[in-house]
């Protein structure tokens, strides 16, 4: 049961919440399911035990039977609220595991995830490699999942890992974990998404510090590039993808994806915000369509840089 | 107009591409289907009993006949909905180790898309309704609802719902989209077949009836009490029924509206969920699951006032703490518009919107807790029958404390990102629905099935029914819980992880059992009817009810009572027994009661050609139908001559009849 | 016995007298037809408040498309609105005229509000024609699909009142003003006059908000 002997701090914590909530609740609900055996048995019409038929209220019985499972909800409460905010999968992390708090420095892994028609795309923007249907990361390093949908939602889900999380086209969701263990776990879909959905899975390595570079040196040995042009058809549907490894990726790929902009002629959704943000229609900010031209205008660029950076660390639209 | 714009204005898309001759499945199931339904026609045939069926039935604006019509279509349909369940139990065990199984993804989907439909739209729905139409005016006191004709009408909206679900297996696709087909999976582009339009207008119809149907009980409820009966002297069931009509009332609208949405991008290339254009599927979500959530109230609330009733007249004893049975009833409908988000934690909300929702659903437990507890110092000190309504309440209260710590669970956030859309989520509202709907609708079933036909079911297949259903809820489904927790999510129609398989294998053995449950069912039904002599309740009390319901003939007199009651107890008729109550045998008074009409089934049918000629874009088809639908509504308000006087001889002797019938019972 | 619910029986009053346990006269329950009218049009006014939040979330996703600031002609606006609150009113006199039981009254300041209704969807229909001939259709933008979502679900509203209203008209004739076709009528009456306040709250939220920058 992966779920209760997870190998990531993040999945860690939620197995032991999981533990922690069926405890409390299992205070009320054992009681119950044992009265309800010891009535039925007691008061059955044979047995000749006490009988009242028009005793139908207790006041102190009343207390207790809305009372117990109001503290229960009291305690379960707390810990919700507590555990909601610390395991919030947006909060980068504070430690490794129960006893390493994280070094100073170390910064997360960035990994982009792009969920496909039945197919998962993994973007590594510091190493500069994209993978279909494989990941890995070194064990111990904090991970930063950025996750987007090419159209169809999905949900990312490594379960020996952390929990899930949705992914949805044109919105960029977040993931924070760590895995503790080297090893190999199966990460899939969880979100229902189309035929081949029951095919769209992956396998997650957990790798030493030395064995992740080996790995990425294997991926850049490749000879495949992800281009524009290769994306376009790894868009199309397909089921039971082949692990594919690409050395590197076109630049911008990734944010050109999430932002619904992969056609020369398209405005990109953050631009397309910063503008209206900035309340400047899009007639004054030139032709649309021109985005080159956009992207050398630098007194432009500087004025949507600024409106985007704020807008980066905003959660998807949901809020 | 060239020949081909014809054909498809008239045909729209469909051709005899659209019949799914290439699957050998569907073929022997229409096969069996058709032979079936030609040996029911050819029966009514025979026994020349269509007039018989029209005139007594289809037509009829009787609450206790379109109860029992309600109750069938739900038992109709829920063989066609566990059917699907069994073939998804059949392919998960079997689709291991490079093996397919024997649903290709395309019919596998379509199965788990109906499978969720038909159970929550036409079965547990109808049933719910079925049981309140039929009990809550006799409870109450009353001769009818309050619209009489618009229960005939949403009872034949509904089914004809339900029918454009069934000829979707025959005629085109269901939608394979899970049940509550979210965008952009469900729109034109990753749908472009009917399965969707088949989904989106079955519901439409169906959700006319539902609505209306909540209009109906909610005003019968309101206004046509019997005097002397209070807000809190109305029986448990009664009062739960007023809460799911509120819910239903001030639910389905949403439905309608989100459902529309979808259907306007589908058909006139709207945007409201194509992301390009700005539109938003999270909208979708969030507006289906404000009326899906309160939906499981609606469902469970009429299941727990089923309990209530049973509780305590087999305990023999007054409902423990009726009071605060009505207050918890309450806090749950308005609560249940507050949890809706819990259904999408993992949609990337922030962790104080995700703890609000996380805990307003926990608080819903509390008001459950303390019902539970009710109904356990109900049976505390009283003298307990284990009739077979009792011992589906015994099973239900094991059960449901299991689904309802499963659903605490789920309701923590950090904890549903790991469970979340896994099989113990699956388990988890099939615990709750089977647990607590089904398990109360059975137990309803066999406590009121004595007044509706004036004889007891046989106590035997009852319980064997009970036994297998609820020994094969657990091999059903606690499987599926071992199975979340291994990190199986739901939907999948193949596994690679052999560990797997030993665990769907027990599910589906669990199913295998439920399948005798449901058989067990059936041939109840058919041994009561044969030894109904033997089961026959002349007293109309079979087990010394304490409700209104039971104070008159089995089955009632159309008019229902001859004299309103007038009541001065909860337990109306259980405290006019304890005072040697005499019903009068003289005295009668003509009785107005309301007309048959055969325009609920005539709208309801023209709907139908409606709804099927949009599925498949025939225009023409759909124009004509329309105007036709338009021009019935608008002939039948046409018609001033809607009631009539029963004449004082007539009940005189049909109140001499049961007086007969009384003496004899003595 | 139960002290909360057995209080009639507990109380000397009633004690050693026997209960009135059933009526002895006909008993007619309070007709529900306009509880029943105001419950369905409080679940109606759930469909438009779905498609006001719809609005509220999409009014402004214009997709690089036209604003409503660019789209909306006020003056034609607020010209439509006062057609539609006039009807309102006209109906009001309606109602006035069935009260003093004046038949021809109620059918001709019926017959305006009809009139008015119709100008108020001929209004409506000519802005959706000359927005969808400007390439605003409702397939431009997410803004765009929930203002012709919003706005054309009320006219629809606005069609099936003038439909009710018309075949009122021709019942009235027939049968006059019975107690069936006065309750009809009072049915329209609350009918028409929630879409009014709709209405006020689709200009408020869509037509004078969305000219705002």
């Amino acid at each position: 049961m992966v779920l209760m002997s997870p190998s990531g701090d993040i999945a860690v914590q939620q197995r032991d919440l999981i533990l922690w909530s069926t405890f409390l609740m299992l205070l009320v609900i054992v009681p119950v399911i044992i009265l309800t055996l010891v009535f039925a048995i007691r008061y059955r019409a044979g047995n000749d035990a006490t009988y009242k038929p028009d005793w139908d209220h207790s006041t102190v019985l009343e207390l207790v039977i809305w009372g117990a499972p109001l503290l229960i909800i009291i305690a379960l409460g707390a810990m919700t609220w507590v555990s909601t905010h610390k395991l919030d999968p947006y909060r980068p992390l504070e430690r490794i595991d129960a006893g390493r708090p994280l070094p100073e420095g170390v910064e997360p892994l960035v990994i982009e995830v792009v969920s496909l028609d039945w197919k998962w795309l993994f973007f590594y923007p510091e190493q500069g490699i994209a993978t279909v249907n494989e990941l890995a990361a070194p064990v111990d390093r904090p991970i930063r999942f950025k996750i987007t949908s090419d159209r169809v939602m999905n949900s990312f889900f490594i379960p020996a890992l952390a929990g899930q999380i949705y992914s949805m086209a044109g919105m960029e969701t977040k993931l924070h974990a760590v895995i503790n263990e080297p090893g190999v776990y199966d990460g899939f879909s969880a979100n229902y998404s189309g035929a081949g959905f029951s095919q769209m899975r992956f396998k997650f390595h957990g790798l030493s510090d030395a064995d992740f570079d080996a790995w990425v040196a294997e991926v850049k040995s490749s000879d495949e590039a992800l281009s524009r042009a290769e994306y376009r058809e790894l868009e199309q549907p397909s089921e039971n993808h082949p692990v594919t490894y690409y050395a590197s990726a076109d630049d911008n790929l990734y944010h050109d994806i999430l932002n619904r902009c992969l056609n020369e002629g398209d405005v990109c959704m953050d631009e397309m915000m910063a503008f209206t943000e900035l309340g400047m229609p899009m007639c004054i900010a030139g032709d649309p369509r021109d985005r080159k031209a956009r992207r050398e205008d630098n007194e432009l660029r500087e004025l949507l840089d600024l409106t985007m950076a704020d807008d980066s660390d905003r959660r998807s639209l949901n809020q | 107009m060239s020949e081909l714009d014809l054909t498809k204005l008239i045909f729209g898309r469909l051709s005899w591409e659209s019949i799914p001759l290439h699957d050998p499945i569907l073929i022997g199931t229409f096969i069996m289907v058709a032979i079936g339904g030609t040996a029911v026609f050819g029966f009514i045939t025979y026994k020349k009993a269509w007039g018989y069926l029209w005139h007594e039935w289809f037509t009829s604006i009787d609450h206790k006949k379109i109860g029992i019509m309600y109750m069938v279509l739900g038992l109709v349909m829920l063989l066609r909905g566990f059917a699907d369940a069994i073939m998804m139990r059949i392919q998960q065990a079997w689709a291991f180790g490079g093996s397919e199984g024997y649903l290709p993804p395309e019919h596998y989907d379509q199965i788990f898309t109906a499978h969720g439909v038909i159970m929550i739209f036409f079965v547990a729905m109808p049933l719910i309704t079925g049981v309140m139409n039929y009990v809550v005016p006799l409870q109450i006191g009353a001769r009818d609802v309050a619209f009489p004709f618009l229960n005939n009408f949403s009872f034949w909206m509904t089914t004809a719902g339900a029918v454009l679900v069934m000829v979707s297996l025959f005629i085109g696709e269901f939608a394979k989209t899970g049940w509550l087909a979210y965008p952009p999976l469900s729109g034109i582009i990753k749908s472009p077949g009917v399965g969707v339009d088949y989904y989106i207008w079955a519901l439409q119809i169906a959700g006319v009836g539902t609505l209306l149907s909540g209009v109906n009980l909610l005003v019968t409820i309101v206004k046509m009490r019997a005097p002397g009966m209070s807000l809190m002297r109305m029986p448990v069931f009664t009062w739960t029924a007023l809460c799911t009509n509120v819910l239903i009332v001030a639910a389905f609208p949403v439905l309608t509206a989100v459902l529309a949405l979808l259907a306007l991008d589908r058909y006139a290339d709207f945007a409201f969920f194509t992301t390009d254009l700005g539109g938003n599927v999270m909208m979708y979500i969030n507006l289906i699951w404000i009326w899906g959530h309160p939906e499981v109230y609606i469902l469970i609330l009429p299941a727990f006032g089923i309990f209530s009733e049973v509780v305590s007249t087999f305990s023999r004893k007054r409902l423990f703490g009726y009071a605060s049975m009505v207050y918890a009833t309450v806090v749950i409908t308005v609560l249940s518009y507050l949890v809706w988000l819990h259904h999408f934690f993992t949609m990337g909300s922030g962790p104080t919107v995700n703890s609000f929702f996380g805990i307003t659903t926990m608080i819903i437990s509390i008001p459950t807790g303390a019902k539970v507890f009710n109904w356990l110092f109900t049976m505390y000190r009283g003298r307990i029958e284990f009739d077979v309504p009792m011992l589906w309440t015994v099973g239900f209260i094991i059960t449901f404390v299991i689904g309802g710590m499963t659903g605490v669970l789920l309701a923590v956030p950090p904890a549903d990102f790991v469970l979340h859309n896994s099989l113990f989520l699956v388990a988890h509202f099939h615990n709750v629905i089977i647990g607590g709907v089904l398990f109360g609708l059975f137990a309803g079933i066999t406590y009121w099935y004595p007044k509706a036909f004036g004889y007891k079911l046989d106590p035997f297949w009852g319980k064997m029914s009970f036994w297998f259903w609820t020994i094969g809820f657990y091999f059903a489904f606690m499987p599926l819980y071992v199975l979340g927790l291994m990190g199986v999510t739901r939907r999948m129609n193949k596994f690679d992880d052999p560990s797997l398989q030993i665990w769907f294998v027990i599910a589906a053995f669990g199913a295998i059992l439920i399948a005798i449950g449901i058989a067990s069912f059936l041939i109840q039904l058919y041994v009561s009817y044969r030894r109904r002599d033997e089961l026959r309740d002349d007293s109309g009390d079979p087990w010394h009810g304490r409700t209104l319901e039971w104070s008159t003939s089995s089955p009632p007199p159309y008019y229902n009572f001859a004299f309103t009651p007038r009541v001065h107890d909860l337990d109306a008729w259980w405290q006019m027994k304890e005072h040697g109550y005499q019903r009068p045998t003289s005295g009668f008074l003509p009785i107005h009661m309301p007309k048959n009409t055969g325009a609920g089934i005539i709208l309801a049918g023209i709907s139908t050609v409606l709804g099927f000629a949009l599925i498949w874009h025939m225009w023409l088809l759909a124009g004509v139908s329309f105007f036709a639908l338009l021009a019935v509504a608008i002939g039948h308000t046409f018609n001033y001559d809607r009631d009539y006087h029963i004449p004082a001889d007539e009940v005189a002797g049909i109140e001499a009849e049961r007086t007969r019938m009384l003496a004899n019972h003595v | 016995m139960s002290e909360i619910t057995h209080d009639t029986l507990a109380g000397s009053a009633e004690d050693g007298q026997r209960l009135q346990f059933h009526e002895t006269t006909e008993h007619h329950p309070e007709t529900g037809t306009l509880l029943g009218f105001w419950i369905y049009l409080m679940s109606d006014c759930l469909i438009f408040a779905s498609l006001f939040a719809t609005y509220g979330v999409l009014g402004r996703a214009y997709a690089h498309g036209p604003t409503g600031q660019e789209l909306f002609d006020l003056p034609l606006v607020a010209m439509n609105t006062t057609l539609l609150l006039l009807s309102s009113i006209t109906y009001g006199f309606a109602m006035l005229r069935m009260q003093m039981g004046k038949l021809g009254g109620v059918m001709v300041w019926l017959a305006i509000t009809g009139l008015l209704g119709a100008g108020f969807l001929g209004l409506e229909l000519y802005e959706f024609h000359h927005l969808i001939t400007e390439d605003a259709g409702p397939g431009r933008s997410a803004f765009l699909s929930s203002f012709f979502a919003l706005v054309g679900t009320h006219g629809l509203h606005v069609l099936f009142g003038i439909v009710w209203l018309v075949t009122l008209l021709f019942q009235l004739k027939k049968h006059g003003l019975i107690a069936e076709n006065r309750r009809r009528l009072f049915c329209l009456s609350m009918f028409w006059h929630f879409l009014d306040v709709v209405w006020i709250g689709v200009f408020t939220f869509v037509y004078l908000m969305g000219v705002l920058p």
